[in-house]
């Protein structure tokens, strides 16, 4: 029973994955209120865009602390999620600022149905891996 | 006109040509027709009763000569306005009629609906969303079949690069597909000199190897074959002149009897043949080709008279006997170069009278008026045999006119006789007989090999298989649902493709009146219950509108509370059903709702009762006076701010002066009441504003240097009433041409122009209108030029995105201010649309382009002018939103056009025009399987320019099946080809050009395969293309758009053409996107015939039909193979006129019409129509005022005329025939 870095990158990660499922919570959220009319796009897409970023990077944060400890498996169970994080902004609209959604095409019923689906499959990857970290959490703090 | 003679000769040629071609299959076919006609009369009158049933069929029988064969028209047109059953125009104007002006519940509606249910069952259009799936399919390919298939269509696609496989085909395995009219036109030579063609086929494969070429551009025109320039026109426009004297060379030194034997050796034998041989073989041609010339559309019924055939040009001329003398004076004149061609025969009264050609080409190819002939001998087998048909060949050689069948193919539809009046099936027994004696006399090993049949059945029956009876036939058609051989039936644009298929409901709304299709329209007339049936179709779904379109009596109402449904808030409407006096259910979400009690209230009679008398409910398309509640603010007063750009590029092009000229003559007519508001600002490196303030003489100019963090000046007076200050703005308007014209400053700040543009109109929203006419390279938003001219022509088109997103997020940010901004495009070169049109596509603006707009072009200036006029004083509604419902089960999928989308079914439009059109693709939500119709409405709540808050409804509904067939009989291919196109655009801006022109292809494939399967037909490859006829224009128009120049490639095309092109297709109403994307040619020499024979001196001031109508004028489709240089011709591409005038038109129709004596005196361009008084001019000028355009904007280049010929070949791409047998190929 010790208190070592790779307990402590799993307490940082669970922390982390708390803050990535709330991301991905007002997501779905969101796209739910544009699909029902509540918001204007506009306003909705300048409330969500400054937050793309921050999450991308959080969660390249947990990993390069995966990658710092050797935790590989958690390492390669995300690996997928950032590359493909990676080639969706790579392919963003024209857009000057950062952030990924565009008003003007955001309300296409194809945009919409992806980004609400992305939504729940991300919310459901989050949730899974945060009940992993809590278990590589337990088992790094009593392997030793 | 005349200039086109050296560079054009050859087409001038092919004109001629053509012309005989169309002229005298006509005109035998009339003969024919007529004797026919007689010869049954006397053999049959019994069966009055027969005849009367079959008279509609028999109408379809004659309709595909229609257009095959320009001389009918008038006669058509006879027959149909005694047999058409759907009254078209009729219908068309019982819809457009304001309900309250029809009688209470008159029978007036009842009628017209009636009409429709017993004519035509299926009106309704329909729309698949077939781009999308199709694309997605392209991407990731879906079924595996397809997918191999697409390889080789690309390389179908592409001539060049791989010779195409159909036309290959043919040519090696000429027994396999007899039915193909091209591949018969070439082996027919081959038979000829070897009578069976297996075994000539060998010895003749290299030879026909070197003939793929030549073949392909038969393929193209294969009517025109005949003459040797016509071969080579499709190949080779540019060297068109080369070709045509190669062909020729050989052809002048033969004889009539070598020339066969001699051509047929050679590779260039089915052409050479054409030419020589016929024409001098055969007296008919001479005869009919006057006909042609000016007879074209309506003096056929004139002409009828048998007795005296040879006199029969003079009588098509409709020129007095003076008129005679002098077509002869040239004819004879231009066929004196043909030396060496032996004499006319004897019969003929004209030896001269062969077509003119133009100078260049007259003496190198004799006319070939045997193509004229061919169609007629080989027309049906029942021709050849009957005696009595026209004026009898008597010197062809029977042989050579039995073989003589290039064009048959071509011309299928003059080649089958048309069934006399009566006795359709006596006749087909005749045929049939014919036929079969035919085949046994002559074994056409080529031509009937695998061939089911000489098929003796009109054409359209052809395409059964299995041979339906008469009764059937009929009740198909009379239904809408027969079908079509494309293959068999080149010649496609007939009227009966043309209207929209009819909507028809069930009883319970037989009454209501729909909304008019000019203003939507549905992509299929019956929605597929599911959304499975709909992928079954492969149509794609969903609805063209044009909600803001001038209207000429539009029901308004005022009324305290509009009556809406609570849960749905859709309007009240004709649709919806009445539980009983007091209920209401709605017929989106079917929700009960209450009726207030002053709905009872008919304002029309000022009396309580019925609540069906309602105007509401009587009529699809109203107008609401909103109240109060419909308004945030108190309605904007029309605010109009115009940019101008000022730098040394637009200071060159002139365009300055124009538009301060356009816009001080119509000031006062631009819309607006007392509180129109005019602002000004010049821009170049600097931000030039003008202020009119109270008490100034003449406008203050204050110059604005920081541009990258603009501001306003002022906050006053640079924005004006324009009513108080009408004098200061006048002075402005004078001024500002003079005060830059001396500028030498490269720079255009666009950006800050269009900042503080936004803060002026912050407060109030309203109109910008942006001048520009190069990069913008100062201040924000400064651009990069990003095109590569030298890859003009390639296949990947890049940059077809914004470069920046800074002018959409300007755009967005006016559309929240209710700021629309329009921009004007003058550029000389390069200057980003795809990145500068975001200001307008994102706002609800409009875009013009006037690509190298020069003030010494007079053409461009007018068009340019009459352009910004309509702009200025057309209507606009301001701080508009529209809404778009659908009954419960569908939704919107995707917006097009020019607007921002608020919300999933909301639309935000900071300003509309009446020239904008909207599309929208419809997904399920849920099958309509318990559902009988459906509805969509789309409601349009703006504020007009006097200040009022208004509500435009639309609504229209439309019945649901559950049979594929009837879906896919009941497409609307006009609005199916609007959507597309809008859905390519698209595709092509996410993904890539080629993309969407796959996605064009599989699409038109797709569909068919769907009709295949809908209809049980035999799969595997028949030979043939079989279409619904709602259909039938498909690929005719998908041919069409792949040679837009929104998405052609391998033609040089300039990135801002195309991006302009691609946002046209995005915007236009659909009519008019349809003359964009085909357009309209026509013949006008009937309009010239008609004139002279009404001698009716006509009052120039009555443009409508009132007193004397203007004959029908037939469609042509676009291909050079109709063109005629002894006719004048005129094309009518939506914003442009254009009139080709042969080069042989007689001079005194020259002089009525443009008051020249001879085409020499035509230059090159020409615009504007002369003012010649004379009762053709009249016509004409009254027929394009029919044509309806706001541009009437003539010029005779040939090269623009040509390039919009999109049946023809062309160096990169495929000509109709090509196209069909790809798509045929590629069908299963």
């Amino acid at each position: 029973m010790a208190f070592n870095f790779t307990a402590f990158t799993y307490i940082v990660a669970l922390i982390g994955d708390a803050f990535l499922i709330f991301f991905a919570i007002f997501h779905v959220i969101a796209f739910d209120e544009l699909k029902t009319d509540y918001k204007n796009p506009i306003d909705q897409c300048n409330s969500l865009n400054p937050l793309v970023l921050p999450e991308y990077l959080l969660h390249i944060f947990l990993n390069l602390l995966f990658l710092f400890c050797g935790e590989w498996f958690s390492l390669c169970i995300n690996i997928p999620i950032i590359a493909y994080h990676i080639w969706r902004y790579k392919n963003r609209p024209v857009m000057s600022g950062p952030g990924l959604y565009d008003p003007t095409t955001v309300l296409k019923t194809d945009t919409l149905a992806r980004n609400m689906r992305e939504g729940w499959i991300k919310l459901a990857v989050y949730l899974i891996s945060f009940f992993y970290y809590i278990y590589g959490m337990v088992y790094s703090l009593i392997s030793t | 006109m005349s200039a086109y003679n050296t560079n054009y000769a050859p087409p001038l040629v092919n004109g001629n040509q053509a012309g005989l071609l169309n002229g005298q299959p006509p005109t035998q076919h009339q003969q024919q027709l007529l004797l026919l006609q007689q010869q049954q009369q006397q053999q049959q009158q019994q069966q009055q009763q027969q005849q009367i049933q079959q008279k509609p069929v028999q109408f379809a029988a004659t309709q595909p000569m229609q257009y095959a064969t320009s001389a009918l028209p008038q006669l058509n047109s006879n027959v149909m306005n005694k047999y058409m059953p759907p009254p078209l125009n009729n219908a068309a104007a019982a819809n457009l009629r304001p309900p309250t002006l029809n009688g209470p519940t008159t029978a007036a509606p009842a009628a017209i609906n009636g009409s429709n249910g017993a004519f035509s069952a299926n009106s309704s259009r329909t729309a698949s969303p077939g781009l999308l799936r199709v694309a997605a399919a392209a991407a990731a390919p879906p079924p595996p079949a397809l997918n191999l298939s697409n390889k080789p269509q690309y390389a179908g696609l592409h001539p060049q690069q791989a010779p195409p496989p159909p036309p290959q085909k043919p040519m090696q395995q000429p027994q396999q597909q007899p039915t193909q009219p091209m591949q018969q036109s070439h082996q027919q030579p081959k038979q000829q000199s070897h009578q069976q063609p297996m075994q000539s086929a060998n010895p003749l494969g290299n030879l026909s190897n070197n003939m793929q070429n030549l073949n392909l551009s038969q393929s193209n025109s294969p009517a025109m074959t005949p003459g040797g320039p016509i071969v080579s026109s499709p190949l080779s426009r540019k060297d068109f002149r080369g070709v045509a004297a190669g062909l020729a060379g050989p052809t002048a030194q033969l004889d009539n009897t070598g020339a066969n034997t001699l051509l047929s050796s050679s590779g260039l034998a089915p052409t050479m043949q054409n030419t020589m041989a016929v024409p001098f073989g055969n007296v008919v041609p001479n005869n009919a080709r006057p006909a042609t010339v000016f007879g074209a559309g309506g003096p056929q019924p004139k002409m009828a008279d048998k007795s005296q055939p040879s006199q029969r040009p003079k009588v098509m001329y409709g020129v007095p006997p003076a008129g005679i003398a002098t077509t002869p004076n040239w004819e004879q004149n231009n066929n004196a170069p043909t030396v060496m061609q032996p004499p006319p025969p004897p019969p003929m009264s004209q030896p001269t009278s062969f077509p003119p050609t133009s100078p260049v080409s007259a003496a190198q190819m004799p006319p070939p008026p045997q193509t004229s002939y061919a169609p007629t001998s080989q027309a049906s087998a029942s021709q050849a045999q009957l005696p009595p048909f026209g004026p009898p060949p008597t010197t062809a050689p029977p042989q050579h006119q039995a073989r003589q069948y290039p064009y048959t193919q071509g011309y299928p539809a003059q080649a089958q006789p048309p069934p006399p009046l009566q006795q359709q099936q006596q006749q087909q027994q005749q045929q049939q007989q014919h036929a079969q004696k035919q085949q046994q006399q002559l074994p056409p090993p080529g031509m009937f090999g695998t061939q089911q049949q000489p098929s003796s059945a009109p054409l359209q029956y052809q395409a059964q298989n299995a041979p339906l009876n008469v009764a059937q036939q009929g009740f198909s058609r009379l239904w809408g649902q027969d079908t079509i051989d494309l293959m068999q039936n080149r010649h496609i644009l007939t009227p009966a493709t043309l209207p929209p298929p009819k909507i028809v409901l069930h009883n319970q709304f037989h009454e209501s009146i729909n909304c008019n299709p000019s203003i939507m329209r549905c992509t299929l007339a019956k929605i597929p219950e599911s959304n499975s049936l709909l992928q079954k179709s492969r149509l794609p779904l969903g609805i063209v509108i044009h909600p803001f379109r001038d209207i000429n009596s539009l029901p308004v109402i005022q009324c305290v509370n509009i009556v809406r449904c609570r849960l749905c808030r859709t309007y009240i409407n004709p649709f919806v059903y009445f539980v009983d006096s007091k209920m209401w259910k709605c017929n989106l979400c079917y929700r009960v709702n209450e009726l207030p009690e002053d709905f009872q209230f008919d304002p029309a009679t000022k009396t309580y009762g019925d609540v069906t008398r309602r105007p509401e409910v009587r009529s699809s398309t109203i107008e609401f006076i909103a109240p109060s509640e419909y308004m945030l603010r108190p309605p904007q007063p029309a605010m109009y701010l115009f940019l101008f750009d000022v730098s040394i590029i637009a200071q060159q092009s002139g365009y300055l002066d124009a538009a301060c000229a356009v816009l001080n003559r119509h000031l006062d007519e631009m819309p607006g009441d007392a509180r129109t508001q005019v602002g000004f600002i010049c821009y170049d490196s600097y931000v030039h504003f003008y202020s009119m303030a109270e008490g100034l003489n003449q406008p203050h100019e204050m110059t604005l240097l920081d541009i990258d963090d603009p501001f306003l000046p002022r906050p006053d007076s640079l924005l004006v009433n324009l009513k108080e200050c009408k004098e200061l703005v006048k002075d402005l308007l004078k001024q500002l041409p003079k005060r830059f014209a001396h500028t030498h400053d490269p720079g255009s700040a666009l950006g800050s122009a269009l900042q503080v543009a936004f803060k002026l109109m912050q407060s109030s929203g309203g109109r910008i209108t942006v001048f520009q006419s190069c990069l913008p390279n100062k201040g924000p938003g400064a651009l990069e030029p990003r095109e590569d001219p030298n890859n003009r022509s390639s296949k990947d088109v890049a940059h077809l995105n914004p470069a920046t997103d800074f002018y959409k997020r300007f755009a967005l940010e006016c559309s929240g201010y209710q700021v629309a901004v329009d921009l004007f495009l003058m550029n000389q070169q390069y200057s980003d649309m795809a990145t500068i049109s975001g200001i307008s596509k994102h706002s609800g603006g409009c875009i013009h382009h006037f690509p190298l707009y020069q003030r010494t072009k007079p053409h461009m200036v007018d068009n340019f002018k009459q352009c910004f006029k309509r702009y200025l004083t057309r209507k606009i509604g301001f701080e508009a939103v529209m809404r778009i419902r659908c009954t419960r089960g569908l939704q919107v999928h995707t917006f097009h056009g020019n607007f921002f989308v608020r919300s999933t079914d909301l639309l935000s439009l900071p300003n509309v025009n009446p020239d904008a059109g909207y599309g929208m693709q419809i997904s399920y939500e849920e099958s309509l399987t318990d559902v009988k119709t459906i509805c969509f409405q789309a409601a349009l709540l703006y504020t007009n320019s006097e200040g009022e808050r208004r509500i435009r409804v639309h609504t229209i509904c439309l019945p649901v099946t559950a049979s594929l067939p009837e879906v896919m009989h009941a497409a609307d291919t006009e609005a199916i080809i609007g959507l597309l196109s809008k859905m390519a655009v698209d595709r092509s801006i996410t993904s890539n050009l080629s993309d969407a022109r796959d996605a064009f292809i599989n699409a038109t494939i797709d569909v068919f395969n769907a009709f295949k399967i809908a209809q049980n037909l035999p799969s595997g490859q028949s030979g043939q293309l079989i279409a619904a006829r709602s259909l039938a224009l498909l690929p005719l128009y998908i041919l069409a758009l792949l040679k837009h120049p929104a998405f052609r490639v391998g033609t040089s095309t300039r990135l801002d053409d195309r991006v302009f092109a691609m946002d046209s297709m995005k915007t236009l109403p659909l009519d008019q996107l349809m003359k964009y994307i085909y357009p309209e040619l026509y013949k006008i020499d009937v309009l010239v015939y008609h004139a002279r024979n009404a001698n009716v001196s006509t009052t120039q001031d009555d443009d409508d039909d009132d007193d004397e109508p203007l004959p029908e004028v037939p469609r042509l489709q676009l291909s050079a193979e109709h063109l005629d240089s002894r006719s004048i011709f005129l094309m009518d591409c939506g914003s442009l006129i254009m009139l080709y005038v042969g080069l042989n038109v007689p001079a005194d129709v020259l002089d009525k019409l443009f008051g020249i004596s001879s085409t020499a005196e035509l230059a090159d361009y020409v615009y504007g129509l002369p003012n010649v008084v004379s009762a053709e001019s009249d016509v004409l000028k009254r027929f394009i005022l029919r044509l309806n355009y706001d541009k009437p904007d003539t010029s005779t280049a040939k090269g623009q005329f040509i390039e919009r010929l999109t049946d023809d070949r062309s160096e990169s791409s495929l000509s109709y025939y090509e196209f069909l047998q790809h798509i045929r190929s590629q069908v299963k």
